[in-house]
């Protein structure tokens, strides 16, 4: 592992994203970086820019109106990133799964590298799902070194 | 002509390392102060170095010469201050560092990058009468614009300049981009303007500005130091204590409007600075 590769294990910033949730996730997502939890102890900082940030924690299921913005803001975050589905809503689209506006969980618009359950988790839980997934951004930095690659041997053909 | 060369790779690749410590340990401290347990010291080269090996998505081409001129004016400054030149022309050279700043942000469509600069603006026109004021201040002491001149004063400068330390001091708040006067890129945790004037920079430009802002530091506490300039380490100790100051001011208070900080930086700061020029003259 390369000093990049474990600088981004160490400091990963994360936004934020409310996707039609209850705020019962979003209060446990908040109380994680409280005193009591302390998540800046792992590097782990709240940014409200998606340009800045590493993982994505998305609370809630999601609806047409809403997939549209958490895609917008999925596509502003440069690679390598990670998404974080917290929350039964977030998973599966929970208790609201089968309503006629909801789309479902958040898989269903952005890919997700970590499900925590829970109605509503944990902040211990969130902290450990976000410590699970970490490890998957050296697999993430690769493929985007592979993906680049591709794109500059096109550019090179044009 | 070799000593020159050597001191000057030396401030180069010490700056950096220097000043990223005691980023860490302000963000440690910070944490303690909030009943923390807080990151890593190491934590701000965690993540310059993770924001290098991000994807690149500047929003136009320009924006990275900006970031460039940013940094290789802060170098320039950081040189200026360690080869012992002209004091009133490293004023001048920070400036340009901090133009080129406000150039990036404007460079952009973002309106909230937008606003950073123009509160950015705002911050350099509250604390530069503060600088020049000093620079002059010096000179009426040691006679020269030099930084070699401040060495060669006998008597440590603050005997002669104490108000002028304190304006100093004052606006070490804003060119750190504490609270209560760090509107221009807020804090992390208040979001208002998402991230003021840094909000389009991503991955490695992001990283350059982080860098800057090290040797920034430096600089700055260089400045500080010449006040007490005989002997050396004496000067270093004050500067870190006021950089512990700062810390805590920045953790006591709260931020305020831009125009309460114009007026209490030029009444507060340019004001007592000008009595204390006032007071040279008057005593000579």
């Amino acid at each position: 592992m390369g000093i990049i590769n474990t600088s981004r294990t160490k400091s990963p910033w994360i936004i934020h994203v409310n996707c039609t949730a209850c705020n019962g996730c979003d209060i446990e997502v908040v109380a994680a970086l409280t005193p009591l939890f302390d998540v800046e102890r792992f590097g782990i900082v709240n940014v409200g820019n998606p340009k800045h940030a590493d993982v994505m924690v998305v609370t809630g299921s999601v609806n047409p109106k809403t997939a549209r913005v958490l895609k917008n803001i999925y596509d502003q975050m440069p690679e390598p990133k990670l998404v974080l589905a917290i929350g039964a809503c977030g998973g599966t689209g929970g208790i609201f799964a089968e309503c006629y506006n909801v789309l479902g969980g958040v898989d269903k618009v952005i890919p997700v590298d970590a499900y925590v359950p829970g109605c509503p988790p944990r902040p211990e839980a969130i902290i450990d799902g976000a410590v699970a997934a970490l490890g998957l951004f050296e697999a993430k930095a690769k493929a985007m070194k592979e993906k680049n690659a591709v794109k500059a041997a096109e550019t090179a053909k044009v | 002509m070799i000593d020159n060369i050597i001191i000057s790779i030396i401030a180069i690749v010490g700056a950096p390392i220097i000043g990223g410590l005691l980023f860490g340990i302000d963000r440690r401290i910070t944490a303690r102060l909030q009943n923390r347990f807080g990151p890593p010291i190491l934590q701000p080269f965690y993540d310059v170095f993770k924001l290098f090996g991000k994807e690149s998505i500047a929003v136009n081409q320009t924006q990275m010469l900006y970031v460039l001129a940013h940094l290789f004016f802060a170098i320039a400054a950081l040189l200026m201050l360690v080869l012992k030149q002209d004091l009133l022309m490293l004023m001048f050279i920070l400036a340009f560092s901090q133009i080129a700043l406000i150039m990036g942000a404007m460079s952009v469509r973002s309106p909230y990058s937008k606003i950073g600069a123009q509160r950015e603006i705002m911050q350099m026109l509250a604390y530069e009468p503060v600088l020049i004021l000093m620079a002059f201040g010096v000179y009426k002491i040691t006679g020269s614009f030099m930084i070699q001149g401040v060495l060669d004063y006998p008597t440590p400068l603050l005997y002669s300049l104490p108000l002028i330390f304190f304006a100093f001091v004052f606006i070490l708040t804003i060119k750190l981009r504490k609270s209560p006067f760090d509107f221009s890129t807020s804090h992390h945790g208040h979001q208002e303007l998402i991230k003021g004037i840094t909000t389009e920079f991503s991955g490695t430009q992001l990283a350059l500005l982080e860098l800057t802002d090290w040797y920034d530091l430096i600089i700055l506490l260089g400045l500080l130091t010449l006040f007490f300039a005989q002997p050396l380490w004496v000067g270093i100790l004050i500067a870190l204590a006021c950089y512990l100051l700062e810390m805590v001011i920045d953790n006591i208070s709260a931020r305020v409007t831009w125009p309460l900080m114009v007026k209490a930086t030029w009444v507060i700061g340019a004001g007592t600075a000008l009595v204390n020029i006032i007071w040279l003259y008057v005593r000579a």
